[in-house]
């Protein structure tokens, strides 16, 4: 059965009386060229001393000067090597494979390079856990260009040198050591084998030294849990592409949760084949990516998950628990008990509460259910933070037992709770350095700055996952005067040594074993052949059938006592959820303007955070969002306090979904230091972070004032089309003919009706020969993570316009992900409510009452790039034929060509043209990385960077498909199997976007193509699009 | 020589007669070498690493007869190695001075050939100067070889004046004549209306000739404005004179060993100086003939010297000293950002020879921009220019299929789809 329902991409469009949003439906640049500003001021006009003639002069004169100055090239130079490194040659790329492990993203990753710069994050294919880079490993690169960053030793605030830094240093700790002073060394996880041993040494050197892991988000109680249960300070790993069912309670594991990096499995499983998909429950408070992915969604706020939780266990393990819960939640959570024990071995069970409780209980529901996907045999070891530790470590140095602080990755004064207590117990401390790559808030506080290199500078190695490696190597030569913490190390203990020696020894005799390091060090990733020995659950679990023997030997009446503890949670008014942004994590990469301007997959909103807030809490607190008439959105201002600390002036948006008596902010904005001033956005969260735990109970009042927000909402919308997204049930899938629930358009033909394909206006192209490139998008697979947005970002030099700019809807992205909100619950009830629909008046009326379905909306994303029409209407109205069709598929875009009449951008059914309303380079009004020499380094030299005053799209990789093809043009063989890529799906970890040459019966993309779930986006338009997408299927079978 | 006691007298008149023959070839030592055969195999095993007058890798040799025993020498130039394991002191010193340079055992050189070689060393034929005194007076006999333009264009004019003279005094002649037989001549006619006057009067003359000079000018204006920004015969002077004719022309170095990039790269890539100190460790001069009326030999080394000293070279001590001064070059081909051009998709994948677009490289002294580098040039070359597709495995299917569309069998680029703006606009 076909769906047809309604999608909104805000509630404000439900609204038919809304004149914004009508006037918005008709125009693509929603402002007037703001002529009055500077015409329709009269007196000032008129005070100014410049006749009418004079003006004209200076235009005469200008015009003539700039004449004349264009007609003499200026004098290029060229410089080449004295010595030219062997490796590099100039315009052809290097790859090197590294590992990004900066305490809170970790990923093995490949490194592209150009005559030595790193210009470009990939995925290293090679590895088995998290080879995937997220939308902030792939803007890391950027991080490294960045201008804000400690250019050498820093002392007082003045420039010293190293061998100062290390006689001072050395010095103090001796005089700490001989004082009988503890030497604490506080930082973020590294995961780093070597780092541990080498710490080992240190403190064997230095006698007292206590070692302190610090995340600034902290995953401490599942930690804990996992230690109370296994004897180890580790996380479980969950491999999603063996779980046919998985139920989640408020865990965010296509995000951040557990350290990330879980979208690949979970993607195999959600592309139906055979029939077969997994189904996904996910009971949350806020609307996290892994909600809106869920086929089963059920608000609830985190009392209520954690009871939801214990009737779980309680209805599996067949005793009752007491709580209570709504009556619809308990309904679903019975539901989710009878799903899970008929999945038996394919379920598993997950959760984000920040509760030791909860978490102990997930582990002992997944070995109950001797669930497949859940490996404790190989624990996850990236995050090891402390919160025991760090309490004691504040206490201590307040009175006076700490003698010397080296801190490294971390920074607890922006970070902490309570920030303004660290940093005054600091000043008790006699020795305080800290290793940063910012001047920010702990560097101030502390008397060294130990100017620290980027990752892509630094030698290292993580262990992800015990028994699984990674090795981190220098992409370029460091920057600037850096030098890393291990380094520093190596030569406080009086070392000759080079971290990288020590690595390189550390390896060979403890790791390695048979292996190559050269292999390992080229392939950036390394697998034990046995498990290493560490101490632990590794050797107690051998196989799936002892993990039920352990998991027997937990004591039953723990696990009931668990479940006892949390049915009796109970919250008195608001809960505050705290999270990380998918763009911002915990805030390290705040200078990074690709992911400032990167909008939030869920609500659309850049450069900024604010509470999010259900619709009727809203309506109850006097909360409003409204659009204004720039096409910009305004929110009101919060006062929000948590346990007597209070933020003034939070902003407001009203979420879909949200819990209604729960309320999110999330971690990583409000920076201050070391951060420029167009990126100091947002309130800091972490000062709510009460005791390390992301959940809180608040209370929220509102305050004058009203915030702008830069959302790209309500931009480029749909015109009223409604066939863009296209859905299904799994159900209706699997048993009606794919016409029913993949219709193809109807127009009208001659009065007759017919499909819309087999009608055209113009003549075909002959696709038929040489390559012709398709790009295939599976709605099913894609997550919404946005490592696309920024890996096109890196490939394409698109520029940061700024938050003022976003708000006016010129953002540059060249690729966005729409989030689509759907009104009703069920397809069947949808479609029947838009099919009743009789004239303009009920519709007016029965789309205000859909309205209501706000409180908890099905979510769809949708990668729209330029969908490179065969028949493109962009084309057809370019006056100066600056956009023409390639033979391969491509619309080409020749910029020197383009006037910017904008008729393009008018023309495009899909809105996907951008216009350079600036020059956004060597322009101090846009003051981010293509403004500074260094920030500029980033910039990949084979595409070009735009002018002002010409349109600009997506080019479907060009350069990228160009250079495919001469590799093997001078090889002189076939294109390969899959050789074909763009950024975006070479960035794509979840397979969700497939690129090729369908001319190639080889390629996946040819397959796709030939898939029943294939439509092209507004089909009744005929564009004859070269990309095209999936229907998105949902698993709704319940029980 | 060895003292041989000869008791065969055939051997020992032999030996007399050679030796009277070495004493009469020889000049002025009587030396058993022959310099002339001396220098042929000096050139081909030593001259790697030795000059006579200079450190190089190894000492100069001008002389060294005089600084070292004979037999010694035999010994070294047969097997140092040898040599230096038997604990010769002289030999270890000699190796130190040179930072442990080890130099080649020439096992194959007969006694007779290291006799020629030191000779050489001793006495080198004065060819070379010969040779320049040659190239000298060879420059002067071209000078009278035809007459030159100026003589023959002097004595155009000077029969011309002299004919204007004559008509002049004809006519003042005929005057005299006329005058003294009383004839009058006719008056001028009456006064005619000024040429311009009536050029103004015809307005249908006014119009077409400002139709035929605004069209003039506007060719010109046209032809202006299309040439700003194209720096065809562009020629900046660079840092360091260094002279194509001499590398590509008079010694034939292919193009891409240095611009080796140029095979697999977008950018042909200007050599690195490791890749001129190659042959230039050993070339530290140019040879006199490679002078030429423009620019003397010293200048040339001059220039060299100038590589030296960016490179780091020192020359006495043949080693690096690692203070560089990277060559700030002036670039000639300046191809707009917006137009993406690949040498490996010319070079390596179509086989266009570097003289297509870049001229007869190996013929300029200095390097100027040959091409237009025009977006037409571009396109007309596309135009014409068959590809290349003959055991390209790439090519096959593609070919196969667009030949049959067009009707051809060789494909131009254009056809392959060479001209749409996408493939270098992006």
């Amino acid at each position: 059965m076909a769906s047809n329902k309604k999608y909104w991409k805000s509630v404000e469009e439900l609204d038919p009386s809304n004149s914004v949003v009508k006037t918005l439906k008709q125009n693509e640049f929603v402002e007037e060229i703001p002529v009055d500003e500077f015409l329709g001021d009269k007196e000032n006009l008129e005070a100014s001393s410049t006749s009418r003639r004079d003006f004209l002069k200076y235009v005469g004169f200008s015009t003539a000067a700039v004449t004349l100055a264009a007609c003499e090239g200026p004098v290029k130079k060229a410089i080449p090597y004295v010595v030219q490194p062997e490796q590099i040659r100039p315009g052809v790329a290097n790859y090197y494979a590294t590992t990004i492990a900066d305490g809170y993203d970790f990923a093995s990753v490949l490194v592209k390079t150009r005559e030595g710069r790193p210009i470009k994050i990939e995925n290293n294919a090679e590895a088995k856990v998290n080879g995937s880079a997220n939308a902030r490993v792939n803007a890391s690169v950027l991080s490294l260009y960045d201008s804000k960053r400690v250019q050498g030793p820093k002392s007082g605030g003045d420039y010293i040198t190293w061998e100062d830094l290390d006689a001072d240093v050395v010095a103090k700790l001796n005089a700490a050591k001989a004082g009988g002073k503890a030497i604490v060394l506080l930082t973020q996880t590294y995961a780093s084998p070597s780092t541990t041993k080498l710490i080992a040494d240190f403190a064997e050197k230095f006698g007292n030294v206590q070692h302190v892991q610090y995340d600034a988000i902290s995953e401490d109680a599942t930690l804990t849990a996992f230690e109370q249960k296994y004897g180890k300070r580790a996380l479980p790993d969950y491999d999603f592409s063996k779980a046919d069912l998985i139920v989640s309670f408020a865990a965010d594991f296509l995000g951040d949760w557990h350290g990330g990096g879980f979208d690949s499995g979970y993607a195999k499983k959600r592309v139906p084949s055979n029939g077969k998909m997994s189904r996904h429950i996910q009971f949350e408070g806020n609307m996290s990516l892994s909600g809106a992915n869920a086929d089963k969604r059920v608000p609830v706020t985190p009392s209520q998950q954690k009871v939801a939780l214990a009737k779980l266990y309680g209805y599996l393990s067949g005793s009752s628990v007491s709580g209570e819960l709504p009556e619809h939640v308990d309904a679903a959570v019975k539901n989710a008990a009878s799903q899970l024990r008929k999945a038996g071995r394919g379920a598993v069970v997950v959760t984000g509460i920040d509760d030791v409780d909860a978490q102990g209980l997930a582990l002992a529901i997944n070995e109950m259910l001797q669930s497949a996907a859940f490996d404790v045999k190989a624990p996850r070891l990236l995050r090891q933070g402390d919160v025991e530790g760090v309490n004691k470590l504040v206490s201590d140095m307040k009175s006076g037992r700490v003698g010397a602080i080296i801190m490294s990755g971390v920074n607890p004064a922006y970070t902490m709770p309570g920030a303004a207590e660290f940093t005054e117990a600091l000043k008790s401390v006699s020795l305080s350095v800290t290793f940063s790559m910012k001047e920010d808030e702990t560097a101030i506080a502390t008397q060294y700055v130990a100017a620290a290199p980027h990752y892509l500078e630094s030698w290292g190695d993580v262990e992800m996952k015990q028994g699984y490696y990674g090795l981190m190597q220098p992409t370029i030569r460091p920057l600037f005067d850096t030098r890393q913490f291990q380094d520093s190390l190596l030569k406080w203990i009086g070392s000759d040594k080079t971290y990288y020696d020590y690595i390189k020894d550390f390896w060979s005799t403890s790791l390695l074993g048979s292996g190559s390091w050269n292999k390992a060090l080229h392939d950036g990733v390394f697998v034990a052949s046995a498990p290493v020995a560490v101490a632990g659950i590794a050797d107690n679990q051998q196989d799936d059938a002892e993990a039920t023997e352990a998991s027997t030997a937990v004591p039953a009446g723990n696990a009931a006592g668990m479940a006892r503890k949390l049915a009796a949670a109970k919250a008195d008014g608001l809960e505050l959820v705290l999270y990380p942004k998918t763009g911002m994590g915990d805030g390290q990469q705040a200078n990074n303007p690709w992911l400032q301007e990167f909008p939030d997959p869920i609500t659309r909103v850049s450069w900024d955070n604010y509470l999010t807030v259900s619709k009727a809490d809203a309506e109850a607190l006097g909360f409003t969002n409204r659009h204004v008439a720039n096409g910009g959105l305004n929110g009101s201002y919060a006062k929000v306090t948590v346990n007597g600390v209070t933020l003034d002036r939070v902003p407001v948006l009203i979420q879909p979904g949200q819990a209604r008596g729960s309320v999110g902010l999330s971690f990583g904005y409000g920076k201050k230091e070391g951060v420029k001033t167009e990126m100091q956005t947002g309130v800091n969260a972490y000062a709510l972070y009460a005791g390390f735990n992301a959940i809180q109970s608040v209370s929220v009042e509102k305050v004058a004032g009203e915030h702008e927000f830069a959302c790209v909402q309500l931009h480029n919308t749909l015109m009223g089309r409604g066939d863009i997204l296209k859905e299904t049930s799994l159900e209706i899938f699997n048993t009606k003919n794919a016409k029913e629930w993949n219709v193809t358009p109807k127009v009208s033909l001659n009065h007759n009706e017919v499909e819309a394909t087999s009608v055209d206006l113009w003549a075909e192209f002959d696709t038929s020969v040489g390559h012709h490139f398709n790009l295939s998008i599976d709605l099913n697979a894609c997550t919404g993570c946005g490592a696309c947005v920024i890996a096109c970002h890196a490939e394409n030099n698109v520029p940061v316009v700024g938050k003022s700019e976003v708000r006016r809807s010129r953002d540059m992205h060249w690729l966005r992900i729409d989030r689509y909100y759907s009104s009703e619950e069920s397809f069947e009830g949808d479609n029947e409510v838009v099919e009743s629909i009789s004239g303009l008046g009920d519709s007016l009326t029965t789309f205000g009452e859909m309205e209501k379905a706000s409180e908890n909306p099905q979510v769809a994303f949708q990668p729209v790039m330029c969908q490179h029409c065969n028949h493109a209407p962009c084309e057809t109205v370019c006056p100066v034929a600056a956009t023409s069709h390639g033979r391969q598929g491509q619309n080409h875009m020749a910029y020197n060509r383009c006037v910017g009449t904008r008729y393009c951008a008018n023309n495009c059914p899909y809105k996907v043209r951008r216009f350079n309303w600036f020059l956004y380079n060597n322009n101090d009004e846009f003051d981010f990385h293509m403004n500074d020499d260094i920030g500029k380094m980033v910039l990949n030299p084979d595409v070009v960077v735009r002018s002002r005053g010409v349109m600009e799209k997506c080019s479907m990789c060009i350069q990228m498909t160009q250079k495919t093809i001469l590799d093997a043009k001078r090889d002189g063989r076939k294109v390969r199997k899959d050789e074909f890529q763009t950024a975006c799906s070479a960035a794509c970890s979840s397979g969700a976007m497939v690129f090729g040459d369908v001319n190639n019966e080889e390629d996946e993309v040819f397959a796709l193509k030939k898939s029943d779930r294939m439509y092209h986006l507004l089909e009744h338009v005929g564009t004859k699009p070269n990309v095209f997408y999936h229907v998105k299927v949902r698993n709704t079978e319940e029980a | 020589m060895k003292e041989v006691i000869h008791r065969n007298s055939v051997s020992g008149i032999l030996s007399i007669s050679l030796a009277i023959l070495l004493a009469f070839s020889t000049t002025l030592f009587g030396q058993e070498g022959d310099p002339d055969r001396g220098k042929q195999l000096f050139n081909s095993n030593c001259a790697a690493c030795h000059k006579l007058d200079q450190k190089m890798t190894g000492p100069a040799l001008a002389g060294v007869t005089d600084k070292r025993d004979r037999e010694w020498l035999h010994k070294w130039i047969k097997n140092n190695v040898a040599l230096r394991k038997s604990g010769d002191a002289e030999a270890i010193a000699i190796y130190e001075e040179f930072n442990g340079a080890v130099m080649n055992t020439f096992p194959q050189l007969s006694e007779q050939d290291i006799d020629d070689i030191l000779a050489y060393t001793e006495n080198p034929p004065a060819s070379a100067a010969a040779a320049g005194g040659a190239g000298a007076g060879q420059v002067v006999a071209a000078e009278p070889s035809g007459v030159p333009n100026e003589v023959v264009l002097g004595a155009l004019v000077l029969v011309f004046a002299m004919l204007a003279i004559m008509l002049i005094l004809v006519n003042r002649t005929l005057m005299r004549i006329a005058d003294a037989k009383g004839i009058v001549l006719p008056e001028e006619k009456a006064k005619r209306l000024p040429l311009w006057k009536a050029f103004v009067k015809n307005q249908f003359l006014v119009f077409v000739s400002v139709i035929v000079l605004l069209l003039v000018s506007a060719f010109f204006v046209y032809g202006y404005m299309m040439q700003v920004g194209v720096d065809q015969g562009y020629e900046p002077v660079q840092p360091i004179h260094f002279s194509h004719r001499i590398h590509a022309g008079d010694n034939e170095i292919d193009c891409k060993y240095c611009h080796s990039s140029a095979r697999v790269s977008k950018t042909s890539g200007i050599p690195s100086l490791n890749v001129c100190m190659n042959c230039h460790k050993n070339i530290m001069e140019v040879a006199p003939e490679t002078a030429t009326a423009e620019h003397s030999k010293e200048f040339y080394d001059g220039e060299i010297k100038k590589l030296y000293a960016a490179v780091g070279w020192d020359a006495e001590s043949q080693s690096y000293t690692g203070e560089t001064k990277p060559v700030k070059w002036v670039r000639i081909h300046n191809l707009p950002d917006f137009a993406y051009f690949n040498h490996s998709q010319h070079v390596t994948v179509a086989g266009v020879a570097c003289q297509q677009c870049h001229g007869p490289i190996e013929e300029m002294e200095v390097v100027r921009q040959f091409s237009p580098l025009t977006m037409g040039w571009c396109i007309d070359c596309h135009r014409t220019t068959n590809v290349k597709m003959e055991g390209n495995e790439y090519y096959e299917k593609i070919h196969e299929e667009l030949s049959k569309k067009y009707g051809v069998e060789q494909l131009t680029a254009a056809q392959m789809g060479a001209l749409e703006c996408g493939k270098c606009h992006y």
